[in-house]
């Protein structure tokens, strides 16, 4: 950079440089910012704790130990388990073809590869239905076979997976991107195999955008409520997810138990967001080339 | 894994040639899990409203209640995708310019909407605002409805959007070189000229870019919406919601085309930001 | 391998090898019998309390533990989950139009379905009444006083909650019978009523909460047993029932689906579950939740006591049938797509 072309300023505390604002916009602006913030953002998330608590300690965790509520974290729980390894597979794989080599095509892959953030999860939900259903494309000979997709597991997994697939490829993909070829090519000249190439080289190099394309897929796959209930049928104790489970106990007046299961939901957000922070915190620079979406 | 890895040299390559191994396999894996889960129910989708004509699927967009939820929708996308901008370029100036206590706890708190599940931000919205909500209180003696207006729609898409203009224009307002507003400084310029003239045409892209994607996910948004909205037909009803209203009144027809109305509107979208981008990188050398 | 047959086509092979993955994971262990129960939003307490019973009745009759699964929502919304693959052994749904279109659309249940259990097919019936604030502010007593100015009425949305379709209904009655059947004055009333409706939910439940947790509007048209339960859930200060001169009989149907039950060969207990409705035990909580049984003799007096003595005229007699409300009132393009049309 050009500092020295700038003659260096002595140091003056006090006065403002001409690339500053006056202190009163500074304090004007983080103002309108914490108060935006505040009451938009952290004031939802005060209210699901203060209504999950409201009738106290007891209550709260009465709520969490009902059989229906441990059933939905359970099949949040395997869906989860099995949506963010697909996903982040698929996202390792989509990145290594896309940020490695150049091909016909590509932004057409990478806007196909986005095209899930845009969809609204009920129309990701209704694809399901029009293809697994019982007048869609495969429903006559699921039911000749008695499998059940929608209404059960797998449906709420497929849809689940539609909807957080992108997230761990547009994490890693600039970062690869960023990365370039070099490092691999020239592990392969050494004698390395393609993919010790890609353990040893690659994946130490986005590892942390890796691992937070992981948890936010994550806090989505157990979060989403707008696909899987297109696609869950809403069997108590069988196929209700906690976002469901959530809506349901709310639609049955047991508002605090409802807010106890959404602050679960709230937690693990914090969780994600925790991470996050003290990963930028700790790796500022590795992530900050996966940060734009 | 055949054809084009398998090509020798002098012949027609699919890809640039590269000593990198696994081009095969990833980009087929990549192919065939999209081609499953994204392409093969949305063309299926397309397939059944393609049935109904480019008529037909003007006719469901023009039947009143229809085009009541698509107006509502776009319109209060868009409303909430422009306070987005103006508060998260706000947000995100103070956050990589100033340093203050609490700073970074800021920071992380932004991506909230990204992480929150949209339903446990619906029901809490809903409480906040309700009559008998903490915010809901005040404001209904002031006069003022949110929960189960339009209002309140306008209220869960901007909790949705904002990340998305604050993580976009954050990285750049990082990387603006500080020689520009010194020159400008230097020319004369008061702070305010400055950042007007020559620090927001800058950002102008990526403000436009965050701002198409708070408006899509807006659009496109369900669960934090629905328990906020009131759903009251011709004026607070949003058109995913319409979708499910068509299933439920077995009108396949109706809710396939409302949602293909919606992915073209999603793909669209998807282009202008890649056509802002491409124009940015164009003029700017960067996105 | 069996070469006696041709290879399937490998794209049609793979196709078929995932889809049996996935089914399997759906097929997750499920030890002894099940049976799902697909009902509608305001019968979740009701069921709560029946099942046990059932289950207990069945395993004191054949020895065999049978479990009983749930599924709640807006009715119309239910019945498409059962035309697109729901697997429900039995459907309680709020109305009779909703099963029909099941039969009709799905063929998993036939056309006849009502005649095959008494009364209609309907274990309990209720009507629709109005909930209002204590002390009833705006002094709403009858349909006409939903309609001044400065009421706000809450009603879910009738072209997804059969519960709306019940409110809707009996408004209409009411006005058909008011005005000595002039339906054009009929319309004016309804008309005004949705006027002032602030918001229409998708189902009954929606509603009530809307208005009893929500505080939003000054009545709530609500099944009677919602009404009952949701000024028990909210406090007995709070809210007040207000019975109108003239309301409909609510006749909620069940069915077996028989496609389902044969599939699984579960018709038995199928059967025997909703032949339980009818029996004494079962009145009895019927009558206990709010709802009124079919046989009142089997109820609980104090029970029977707290429903009170209303008017009700039935679908039937008043509109010609479910079928023929429906495509009236309901459809595309009918009277209450009119009557929501809001002019420039």
């Amino acid at each position: 950079m050009s500092e020295a072309a700038v003659a260096p300023l002595p140091k003056r505390p006090v006065a403002r440089k001409a690339t500053d604002e006056t202190r009163l916009t500074r304090a004007l602006l983080i103002a309108v910012s914490l108060a935006f913030l505040g009451l938009f953002l952290v004031l939802p998330l005060a209210v699901v704790f203060a209504e999950g608590l409201k009738r106290g300690v007891g209550a709260y965790l009465e709520a969490l130990a009902d059989s229906d509520a441990l059933a939905s974290i359970r099949l949040t729980l395997i869906v989860a388990a099995i949506v963010v390894p697909a996903n982040a597979a698929f996202g390792l794989a989509a990145a290594w073809a896309v940020a490695k080599f150049s091909f016909p095509g590509k932004s057409v892959l990478i806007t196909l590869i986005d095209l899930p953030f845009s969809v609204s999860p009920v129309v990701a939900g209704l694809i399901y239905v029009l293809v697994f259903g019982s007048h869609g494309l495969f429903g006559s000979w699921l039911s000749a076979h008695h499998m059940q997709i929608i209404f059960s597991t797998p449906g709420i997994v497929l849809a689940t997976i539609f909807v957080t697939c992108p997230f761990v490829a547009r994490e890693v993909i600039p970062l690869m991107q960023e990365q370039g070829t070099v490092e691999e090519e020239a592990a392969l000249t050494l004698g390395a195999s393609g993919l010790a190439a890609f353990v040893t080289v690659t994946l130490p190099n986005i590892k942390w955008g890796l691992l937070y394309g992981v948890l936010l897929a994550n806090a989505r796959a157990m979060g989403e409520f707008g696909a899987v209930s297109v696609v869950s049928g809403h069997i108590r104790g069988l196929t209700n997810t906690v976002p469901l489970q959530v809506e349901i106990l709310y639609n049955e007046y047991n508002i605090v138990a409802a807010f106890a299961l959404a602050s679960l939901l709230a937690g693990l957000a914090l969780v994600t967001l925790g991470v996050k922070t003290f990963l930028e915190w700790r790796h500022a620079e590795a992530i900050a080339a996966g940060r734009r979406r | 894994m055949s054809a084009p890895s398998s090509t020798r040299a002098n012949v027609w390559r699919f890809r640039a040639p590269s000593v990198l191994p696994g081009f095969a396999l990833t980009f087929g894996c990549t192919l065939a899990y999209l081609g499953l889960i994204v392409i093969l129910p949305l063309a299926l989708l397309v397939l059944r409203a393609s049935g109904l004509g480019f008529f037909g699927l003007y006719d469901i967009a023009a039947e009143p209640r229809v085009a009541a939820a698509l107006r509502t929708s776009f319109l209060v996308s868009f409303g909430a995708a422009a306070i987005d901008v103006v508060f998260g370029l706000i947000v995100a100036w103070v956050l990589s310019r100033y340093d203050f206590p609490g700073r970074r706890l800021l920071d992380a708190i932004v991506d909230l909407p990204f992480a929150l599940p949209t339903a446990v931000a619906g029901i809490s919205l809903a409480a906040l605002y309700a009559p008998n909500g903490w915010l809901g209180a005040p404001l209904a003696d002031a006069g003022i409805k949110v929960a189960f207006t339009r209002a309140g729609i306008l209220v869960a898409l901007i909790f949705v959007g904002l990340p998305f203009v604050v993580r976009t224009v954050q990285p750049l307002i990082a990387e603006l070189e500080a020689e520009l507003e010194e020159a400008s400084a230097t020319l004369g310029a008061s702070r305010f000229q400055t950042v007007r003239r020559v620090l927001l045409p800058l950002l102008a892209p990526a403000l436009l870019t965050g701002f198409a994607l708070a408006f899509a996910r807006g659009v496109a948004e369900y669960g934090s919406v629905i328990f906020i909205a009131g759903n009251l037909a011709y004026v607070s009803e949003i058109a995913p919601l319409l979708i499910v209203v068509k299933l439920e009144q077995y009108d396949y027809a109706g809710a396939t085309g409302i949602a293909t109305i919606m992915l073209a509107m999603s793909f669209a979208v998807l282009l202008v930001i890649n056509l802002i981008q491409a124009w940015s990188r164009k003029r700017f050398g960067y996105v | 391998m069996d070469y006696t047959h041709p290879a399937p086509k490998p794209f049609s092979r793979f196709l078929v090898h995932i889809l049996a993955g996935l089914a399997l994971l759906g097929a997750s262990a499920q030890a002894g019998q099940t049976l799902l129960n697909v009902s509608y939003d305001p019968t979740r307490e009701l069921y709560k309390a029946i099942n046990p019973a059932f289950a207990a009745d069945w395993k004191a009759k054949t020895g065999e533990t049978i479990e009983i699964q749930a599924s709640h929502g807006g009715s119309g919304a239910q019945a498409r989950a059962v035309i697109d693959g729901l697997a429900a052994d039995v459907v309680t749904l709020a109305l009779a139009a909703d099963i029909d279109a099941i039969a009709a659309k799905s063929g998993k249940i036939p056309v006849d379905w009502q005649k095959r259990l008494p009364n209609n097919s309907s274990p309990y019936t209720s009507t629709i009444v109005f909930l209002v604030r204590k002390g009833n502010p705006k002094a709403i007593k009858n349909w006409d006083d939903l309609v001044k100015p400065g009421v706000a009425v809450i009603t879910p949305n009738p072209k997804t909650s059969g519960g709306a379709r019940w409110n809707y209904l009996a408004a209409w009655g009411y006005g058909l019978k008011k005005f000595n059947g002039d339906e054009a004055k009929t319309k004016e009333l309804v008309k005004a009523i949705y006027k002032n409706a602030p918001v229409l939910d998708a189902g009954a439940r929606g509603a009530a909460i809307t208005f009893a947790q929500r505080g939003l509007g000054d009545v709530l048209i609500a099944w009677e047993n919602e009404a009952f339960l949701a000024s028990r859930e909210f406090g007995l200060d709070k809210f007040e029932i207000v019975v109108p001169s003239l309301s409909i009989l609510a006749e909620p149907p069940v069915a077996v689906v028989d496609a389902n039950v044969d599939g699984k060969g579960a018709r038995q207990v199928a059967e025997a579950y909703l032949n339980f409705l009818y029996t004494p035990a079962a009145q009895a909580i019927i009558a206990k939740n709010y709802y009124r049984p079919a046989h009142p003799e089997f109820a609980a007096g104090q029970d029977l006591q707290r429903l009170p003595n209303i008017e009700l005229f039935t679908v039937d007699k008043v509109f010609g049938g479910w079928a023929q409300a429906q495509k009236k009132h309901f459809a595309d393009g009918g009277i209450f797509d009119e009557i929501q049309k809001r002019g420039p």
